[in-house]
């Protein structure tokens, strides 16, 4: 794109007037900022006794679940799509022929090397089924680092103990009258 | 040079040759979107997806006139004056038509075909489509049928018959043929008569969408992980020219690179699947120094085989009388230096399988050491007779790539080839001590009684791929690069000599051939295969061809010998002078 191209709209920056350029309006401004947090409630909470209050579950970033379709199984179709978007390559999937009449292909085994992933969500924003979803739980650890890369059975629990406070983006569509994703 | 119109451009086409409007559209940097048109097949005109306005210019009055009607660019044939119009809104809107229509009832599980990244009907989509899908259709799954070689996902096909017109022109046995009337058509076989010839794995290279599927590289990876390099089939004599497309130095498939001058479009199954022994655990991976006891006999060892591999667990501890000590690869090419030094007498057993690189530098190594040592050609492995397709494609008998070349260099060397019988001979009346075997052969070469002959042999120096009775009884045994692993140059049966690159790296441990042989020969710095070829084409006549680089499709050592013959000498005499 060149500089005079003419969809550029060229914006500049608005001159200070009398008050802006003594600093005094902007002064009393950051001043009342601070006073303000200090009347204010705490944000300050006592981790992990008490639990970080998450506004909106559904678009916090936290570790990933593989879902499930309504007959239980695993919900992936083995497509690679999270792979190639993934930009820390922390997905692993070995693809194969489905066990299930009506299924094609599914993943023998599906890893997330949970260190290595920077929690972008691309995964989630490429699933054409979704599948693969971030879930609000934000605090995980372990012991080692091969204990950090979540395999099928893993990533499958996590959809289990979390189905019910998040629903998964097919539901949501439902609920909504929207109709989820032709599968 | 007869002069086409396109796109309101003049362009020079070459004469001489017939060519239709999709190739000199081509040429012209101009692509006309076609299914049904394949260069090596006869043509239909089935999909429509090539419809263009075509026209003709009078040569005399300079006035053009256009064909009222779209044509098929693919049964149009460029002559002087055609004028071919792709840019134009009608061409676009017929375009957009052909493309909605293939799309109708196509199933979009492109998350889950094996075309998906290399697909035509979604490239043209995306170039030439809609973007809204009008149809209330929703088609996601795909019928799966198993027609023998290949899989096929009936639903997503779109009737192009290129894979019907294959069996029938190509491999000549017709088995494809399209079922049905109307909407209702389908690729099908004939019940009992699979599809199943050497070539059928053609046909999954040829399906332009998702319908043929490769049973061995189904879901195995999505295309667009893979990369591509240039490679040469080391199946037979025949010496295709191929893609090898690996991920992360695995092989994941073999496609064939078009050639005219060897395989047009195809190869044969035969190579196509022919790369497993690449990956095997059974190869060697390490360089081993066997020191033999007195009195030991290797035919009384039966599990001697499994322990030479790398992956073996037992691999240090001594096997009867026999140790073995993994080296490292150093001081092995000095080491291996002075033991050949110090032995009288050397011979040299060089495998078909080698590149004409390293033939040339173990030859010119062997007899710069010993400047009589015998150097004889291995075994040629021959299984049944060559096999004939309708349209020239020949598998060969002759199962290995390089016998031409590795003939040559050794007539160079040794004045004529010593046939491999006369070699043992002579290894068994004792006339030759030390002896360097470059195998490099995929399966079983050499029984248990022809290698007893070497082990009255003081030094034996033996690379190979897989463990062999030979093997057992070698005193240096060094692993070696496998054909996808090398820098290297192969002649074919008709004397073509093809370069390609190094595709992937070899196993651990594994070094190849070629850059031991250069390092042995106190050569600096790396391995370079070009300068060694340019080297050969200097000193040898019959690859004096090569010696300006070689082309992509290879050069033809014979013909380029017997017309430069006479400017070879001339030159020859200058450089005397």
């Amino acid at each position: 794109m060149n500089a005079n191209d003419k969809r550029i709209r060229w914006v500049k920056e608005p001159a200070l007037g009398m008050a802006g350029k003594s600093y005094l309006l902007l002064f009393v401004q950051g001043l009342a900022t601070t006073l303000k947090h200090l009347v204010s409630r705490k944000k300050t909470v006592q981790s992990p006794e008490e639990r970080h209050e998450i506004p909106d579950p559904i678009i916090y970033r936290g570790v990933h679940r593989l879902n499930r379709d309504e007959q239980g199984r695993v919900k992936c179709v083995a497509c690679f799509l999270c792979a190639t978007a993934c930009p820390a390559h922390c997905i692993d999937i070995v693809a194969a022929e489905s066990p299930w009449p009506d299924r094609e292909k599914y993943p023998q085994s599906f890893t997330i090397d949970e260190l290595r992933c920077i929690y972008c969500g691309l995964c989630e924003e490429a699933c054409p089924v979704d599948a693969i979803e971030l879930t609000s739980l934000y605090d995980l650890s372990g012991k080692s680092r091969e204990e950090m890369i979540f395999d099928k059975q893993k990533l499958l629990s996590i959809y289990d103990q979390t189905k019910d406070a998040e629903p998964t983006r097919t539901e949501r569509l439902k609920g909504e009258g929207g109709g989820g994703k032709a599968e | 040079m007869p002069t086409i119109i396109i796109d309101n451009r003049e362009f020079e086409i070459p004469g001489g040759v017939k060519l239709n409007c999709i190739q000199a559209a081509k040429l012209a940097g101009v692509e006309i979107p076609h299914y049904c048109w394949h260069p090596g097949l006869s043509v239909v005109g089935s999909c429509r997806m090539c419809l263009v306005e075509v026209g003709s210019k009078d040569a005399k009055t300079g006035k053009i006139a256009m064909q009222p009607k779209l044509v098929p660019a693919c049964n149009q044939t460029a002559v002087e004056g055609t004028v071919i119009v792709t840019n134009s809104e009608k061409v676009a809107r017929t375009r957009a038509m052909v493309e909605e229509d293939l799309l109708l009832r196509h199933p979009i599980d492109c998350p889950i075909c094996d075309k998906a990244g290399e697909c035509s009907l979604q490239d043209y989509h995306f170039a030439h489509g809609q973007d809204q899908r009008r149809a209330d259709l929703q088609p996601f799954t795909s019928r799966r049928r198993d027609i023998g070689d290949v899989s096929l996902f009936v639903d997503r096909c779109i009737l192009c018959s290129r894979c019907v017109r294959f069996a029938k022109e190509i491999s000549g046995t017709s088995e494809l043929m399209v079922a049905g009337r109307g909407t209702h058509e389908e690729i099908d076989v004939v019940e009992n008569h699979p599809l199943h010839n050497n070539l059928s794995g053609n046909v999954v290279d040829l399906c332009p969408v998702g319908a043929l599927a490769d049973k061995d590289f189904l879901y195995r990876q999505r295309v667009w992980f893979l990369r591509r390099h240039k490679g040469i089939c080391t199946g037979c004599a025949t010496g295709c020219s191929i893609w090898i497309e690996e991920n992360q130095d695995r092989i994941h498939r073999l496609k064939p690179r078009e050639n005219p001058h060897v395989n047009q479009w195809w190869m044969c199954n035969e190579g196509r699947y022919g790369y497993p022994h690449v990956h095997s655990d059974k190869r060697i991976v390490h360089p081993i120094r066997h020191q033999r006891a007195e009195g030991f006999n290797p035919s009384a060892e039966c599990e001697t085989n499994a322990a030479f591999s790398g992956n073996s667990s037992r691999g240090d501890k001594p096997l009867g009388s026999l140790s073995h000590e993994i080296l490292d690869w150093t001081d092995l090419p000095t080491e291996l230096n002075q033991v050949l030094r110090s032995s009288k007498h050397l011979g040299a057993i060089l495998s078909p399988f080698l590149a004409v690189e390293e033939a040339y530098l173990l030859c010119k190594m062997l007899r710069g050491i010993d400047k009589n040592a015998m150097l004889a050609l291995g075994p040629i492995p021959v299984v049944g007779e060559d096999e004939h397709f309708p349209k020239g494609f020949t598998v060969r008998a002759e199962k290995c790539p390089n016998r031409r070349g590795v003939e040559n260099v050794l007539t160079h060397f040794t004045g004529k080839i010593v046939p491999y019988g006369n070699f043992l001979k002579s290894v068994e009346k004792g006339e030759i001590r030390g002896v360097w075997v470059a195998g490099g052969y995929k399966n079983d070469w050499i029984d248990e009684p022809t290698a007893k002959t070497f082990e009255s042999v003081e030094l034996l120096i033996v690379q190979d791929l897989f463990p062999s009775p030979l093997s057992e009884r070698a005193s240096f045994l060094l692993p070696v690069a496998a054909f996808v692993e090398i820098d290297g140059s192969y002649v074919n049966h008709a004397d073509r000599l093809q370069t390609v690159p190094q595709a992937i790296r070899p196993p651990l441990g594994v070094r190849s051939a070629g850059s031991l042989l250069w390092e042995m020969s106190g050569r600096k710095g790396l391995y370079d295969a070009q300068a060694v070829l340019r080297e050969a084409a200097h000193e040898i006549l019959y690859f004096s061809a090569a010696a300006g680089g070689v082309p992509e499709a290879g050069i033809d050592l014979k013909s380029n010998l017997l017309a430069g013959m006479g400017k070879i000498e001339d030159s020859s005499k200058i450089q005397q002078a």
